[in-house]
């Protein structure tokens, strides 16, 4: 075991870690963060997706000693960003989730796409999200979802992104 | 006034929700990370299990030594098939109602031989998942090869070694059908057409892999599993027949499951090993199976090979189809639906959309050592859509017939309906050309059609652009013909009850689970239009085999169909009781009372007289304000079955527009259309999306997906790295269309909606890839279409 520390999701946490164990392990089974889900766990579906240091990352492909005095955000801890709040709104509008096992991998990208680009084409939307697998949706609607967030942000910027 | 039951969805008091796109309620906590599927619940003294799994196709057992991992650190216990059984039931995967049918008895761990690379072989209980797995690894396992039957040919060969020596072949089941007049019908046809397709296996790779958490209460002797599935009242029956144990012993909850599509509907052997592990020990225990688990151990689906022949006459007229199919099912039949149903919808659906009157079917269904083997989303109607769509498109060819043209001429006509097809499958009223016709208004036929033989603007040499054009049935709302008959434990009749809360609200509870469909909040709409009160008041609770009736659980595009309508009818019973109440608590007739957005009013002259607030706290809090003798009733509850046909059919058509890269073997799908008829639509935002979701998944099997195996039957492409699935960039738009042809057997007319989109989309990509093939002389029939085998039709590859 080793310890680490980190901001997670605003907080200082200090965990005893295992050496071989992923973060997204850590997340979940450390400190009951499981809405970060596991798909796969060799980096294929995005469904482990986190912030560390403000980047979008795989969960499952990091090791949870790697993130020792990192910046950590689950999507537990997005709900006051108001980027987040707009796709968390515009998913739910556009039925761009089924079974929510993805979701919150998807939301976590696209909030990451919107950010570097906040008048994404789909055809943008469909390339940065397509490390993200869906088994239910068949994508459009989350496309959807994407493009209507990112609108609404554009179009009231100063606001807190909340659906009007 | 009085309600029509019959037309739930035209406008009135009663369509306020029905028909309406309403977003999921519920949506939100999975788009917030607070949804709880089974490996999210938590849990004090939980224990892990992990599993040792065969490495081999075929084997005899020579040595299984539990004793190193039972000396680790952490571990708990452990067992293989042969100390497990002493604790358990084998279960026989065959349907009573199918004489031809064999299996063999199944049991939880493997005994005495393995069958197939997966297939678990020992379990070993620890208290970390980590610790399991490592136990699982240090067990010395030791077998001596037998060959492997890979082949589902070569399995039925005379001389092939049989799979289970206790079976007297290997042939889990044949079955044929033939109408008098076939042979003269080919011998006189003047087109006749053969092709020979065949579909690779694929798997549901729902991205929640299974999993459950088994709970054994000793003192009350009750067993409680909480688990990702689709069906929670047939699982509690599952579990009672493998521990011996009372039905009502145990309890299933169906936790938020994340994704099934058919693969959360079985008894699996590491699920029955958990739930018997767990009772032995008599702590929590968790097992989920990981990606890499799940390639091996959830069943397979869709593995088919064919030869497809139709005839036409001289005017252009289809007079016959055949079919003979094979299927390699795995080694076992999978309790209790059995391994079979893909190909009996081969041969009860092939051709049957069409005039054709003659016909001949053969299936044969092989025992072989590859993966366990069910359902998948649509089952074999995809299959049979696929042979039936390509041989239509094939004599349309040969004839020099648009295709479009030729279906509507051959398409059984929209008024021709009760219909039975040759096969004997009997539809109750269908719209396939109405579906044809408005699927061709919405991709405008006509201007894809001269936009592809247009001189290739903006195309670069070699890419040749292609239509293809697919009319499929879809069974819904089944009756008890298959399970209830055959001996499964699954339920036909669905129940609901529906009752007014304290708080004046309204309480549904039904036996369905939701992976994701909305059938949450489909259900909480039908609640509210019968009942009458606002969509935000309704509370529909789901899953759990304590608190709610029983339930067939959700497969086979059954849900709003069947729970659906016994839903509807438990509304209007409570609506019924709740004006009664109304009624008495204010002196008048309840004829002469209405519920409206949940406020009783006066018919005529729609003044309100009291919300259904103050009703339930003058029923639960003040029962001396009603007139003595008078007992008001909060609370309704009904059931329905769908007994007069075998299944409630319903119909559509899709079309793909794609483009083939003859250099490259690339296939790219610019566009996909769908138009569907499902009856009653509940509500049309979601049933959108289950048609597009469907419809990725075909394009998905058309173009990616096969488990690829070797020739020692084992899985070469068991990751997600290597089995590929659609991601966001390769799919297209998918425009979606409907048809509403309401089932006259229920009052709310809905049939099933979520199989659709897959059904037609296996046979529009291949049509279209043929489409775009045609300048070429080339085809491809055999799924997936990965670039190798374009390239192989082409030629390209053997000029290299």
């Amino acid at each position: 075991m080793q310890d680490i520390e980190l901001e997670l999701n605003g907080q200082r946490v200090r965990l005893a870690v295992s050496r071989r164990e992923h973060l997204a392990d850590a997340l979940r089974q450390r400190c009951g963060l499981t809405g970060t889900h596991l798909g796969c766990e060799h980096g294929v579906c995005g469904a482990c997706t986190v912030r560390v240091d403000g980047a979008a990352v795989r969960g499952c492909l990091m090791l949870a000693v790697q993130a020792d005095g990192a910046r950590v955000r689950t999507i537990e801890g997005e709900g006051d960003d108001p980027v987040m709040r707009a796709l968390q709104d515009a998913f739910v509008e556009r039925n761009a989730l089924q079974c929510g096992y993805c979701t919150p991998g998807f939301l976590l990208t696209a909030a990451e796409l919107i950010a570097l680009d906040p008048d994404p084409s789909r055809e943008s939307i469909r390339a940065y999200l397509s490390g993200n697998l869906c088994r239910c949706t068949g994508y459009q609607a989350i496309v959807d979802a994407v493009e209507l967030a990112a609108r609404r942000l554009r179009e009231a910027p100063s606001t807190d992104g909340r659906a009007r | 006034m009085s309600h029509d039951p019959g037309m739930p969805s035209t406008a009135g008091p009663r369509a306020r929700t029905i028909g309406q796109p309403s977003a999921r309620a519920e949506a939100r906590r999975f788009a917030t990370g607070t949804g709880a599927y089974v490996d999210d619940l938590p849990v004090h003294r939980l224990l892990h299990a992990a599993f040792l799994r065969s490495p081999v196709a075929h084997g005899t057992i020579v040595k299984l030594d539990l004793a190193p991992a039972l000396r680790m650190d952490g571990v708990v216990a452990a067992w293989d098939g042969e100390t497990l059984a002493a604790h358990c039931q084998p279960v026989r995967g065959v349907l009573a109602h199918l004489p031809a049918m064999q299996a063999a008895l199944q049991w939880p761990l493997a005994r005495g031989r393995v069958r197939w690379v997966g297939e678990p072989v020992a379990i070993v209980v620890a208290e970390s998942r980590a610790i399991a797995e490592d136990a699982a690894q240090s067990i010395a396992f030791e077998w001596a090869d037998l060959p492997p039957l890979v082949d589902p040919r070569a399995a039925l060969e005379a001389d092939a070694p049989r799979l289970h020596p206790e079976l007297d072949s290997n042939l889990m089941f044949t079955a044929t059908v033939a109408t008098a007049n076939v042979d003269q019908a080919f011998a006189r046809a003047a087109t006749v057409v053969e092709l020979a397709l065949r579909s690779e296996r694929v798997t549901a790779m729902s991205l929640e892999p299974r999993g459950l958490l088994a709970q054994w209460d000793a003192a009350q002797r009750r067993l409680t599993v909480r688990m990702g599935t689709q069906v929670p009242w047939m699982m509690q029956a599952v579990f009672a027949n493998v521990l011996g144990l009372d039905c009502d012993q145990v309890r299933v909850v169906a936790a938020d499951t994340g994704g099934s599509f058919g693969s959360k509907i079985h008894c699996y052997g590491d699920e029955s090993a958990v739930a018997v592990a767990a009772m032995l020990v008599g702590r929590p225990l968790r097992y989920v199976v990981d990606r890499l688990e799940a390639f091996v151990s959830d069943v397979h689906a869709r593995g088919h090979e064919a030869i497809v022949r139709a005839a036409a006459d001289a005017d252009g007229r289809l007079t016959a189809f055949e079919v003979d199919d094979l299927c390699g099912a795995g080694p076992f039949s999978i309790y209790p639906r059995g391994s079979v149903n893909e190909s009996r919808h081969v041969l009860g659906l092939t051709g049957a959309c069409y005039r054709a009157t003659e016909y001949r079917a053969r299936i044969r269904v092989a025992l072989q050592n590859k993966a366990i083997y069910g359902q998948y989303r649509g089952v074999g109607h995809p299959l049979a859509c696929l042979f039936t769509e390509a041989a239509v498109d094939a004599v349309a060819r040969r004839l020099g017939v648009d295709p479009l043209a030729f279906r509507r001429r051959n398409l059984v006509p929209d008024d021709a309906y009760p219909h039975r097809a040759p096969s004997g499958a009997r539809f109750e009223r269908l719209s396939l050309c109405a579906c044809l016709d408005e699927l061709a208004r919405l991709m405008d036929y006509d201007r894809l059609r001269s936009d592809q033989r247009a001189p290739s603007v903006g195309r670069e040499p070699g890419v040749y652009r292609g239509i293809g054009l697919a009319v499929f049935v879809e069974n819904s709302n089944h009756s008890s013909s298959n399970y209830g008959r055959g001996g499964a434990p699954i339920a036909s009749r669905d129940g609901a009850t529906a009752r007014l809360t304290q708080g004046g609200g309204i309480h549904c509870a039904i036996g369905l689970t939701d992976s994701g469909q909305g059938v949450t909040t489909a259900m909480a709409q039908i609640a509210a239009d019968a009942i009458g009160v606002p969509l935000a008041d309704v509370r529909v609770f789901m899953g759990d085999t304590e608190h709610t009736p029983v339930s067939g659980g959700n497969w086979g595009s059954r849900g709003t169909g069947i729970s659906g309508e016994a839903l509807w009818q438990a509304g209007l019973a409570l609506r019924a009781q709740l004006l009664e109440a109304a009624a008495a608590l204010h002196a008048c007739s309840p004829e002469a009372l209405d519920l409206v957005d949940g406020v009783v009013q006066r018919r005529d002259d729609a003044s309100s007289l009291c919300t259904l607030k103050a009703l339930a706290e003058a029923i639960y809090f003040r029962p001396e304000r009603f007139p003595p003798g008078f007992r008001p009733e909060p609370a309704a509850q009904r059931h329905y079955a769908q007994t007069e046909y075998d299944g409630i059919y319903t119909n559509g058509a899709s079309a793909s527009w794609v483009e083939v890269d003859t250099r490259t073997g690339f296939v790219k799908v610019l566009g996909h259309w769908i138009v569907d008829d499902c009856g009653t639509v509940i509500n049309p935002l979601l049933l959108d999306e289950q048609l597009r979701g469907a419809a990725v998944q075909g394009i998905g099997q058309a173009l990616f997906e096969g488990c690829l195996y070797g020739t020692q039957g084992e899985l070469r492409n068991a990751t997600l790295a290597d089995y590929l699935v659609p991601m966001a960039a390769e799919m297209p738009d998918i425009h979606v269309g409907h048809v509403a042809t309401p089932t006259a057997t229920s009052a709310l007319g809905a049939k099933g909606g979520a199989e659709a989109g897959v059904t037609g989309a296996l046979a529009s990509v291949v049509n279209a890839i043929n489409d775009a093939l045609l300048p070429l002389d080339a085809h491809v029939l055999e799924l997936p279409v990965t670039p190798e085998r374009i390239l192989r039709a082409i030629g390209a590859l053997d000029r290299r």
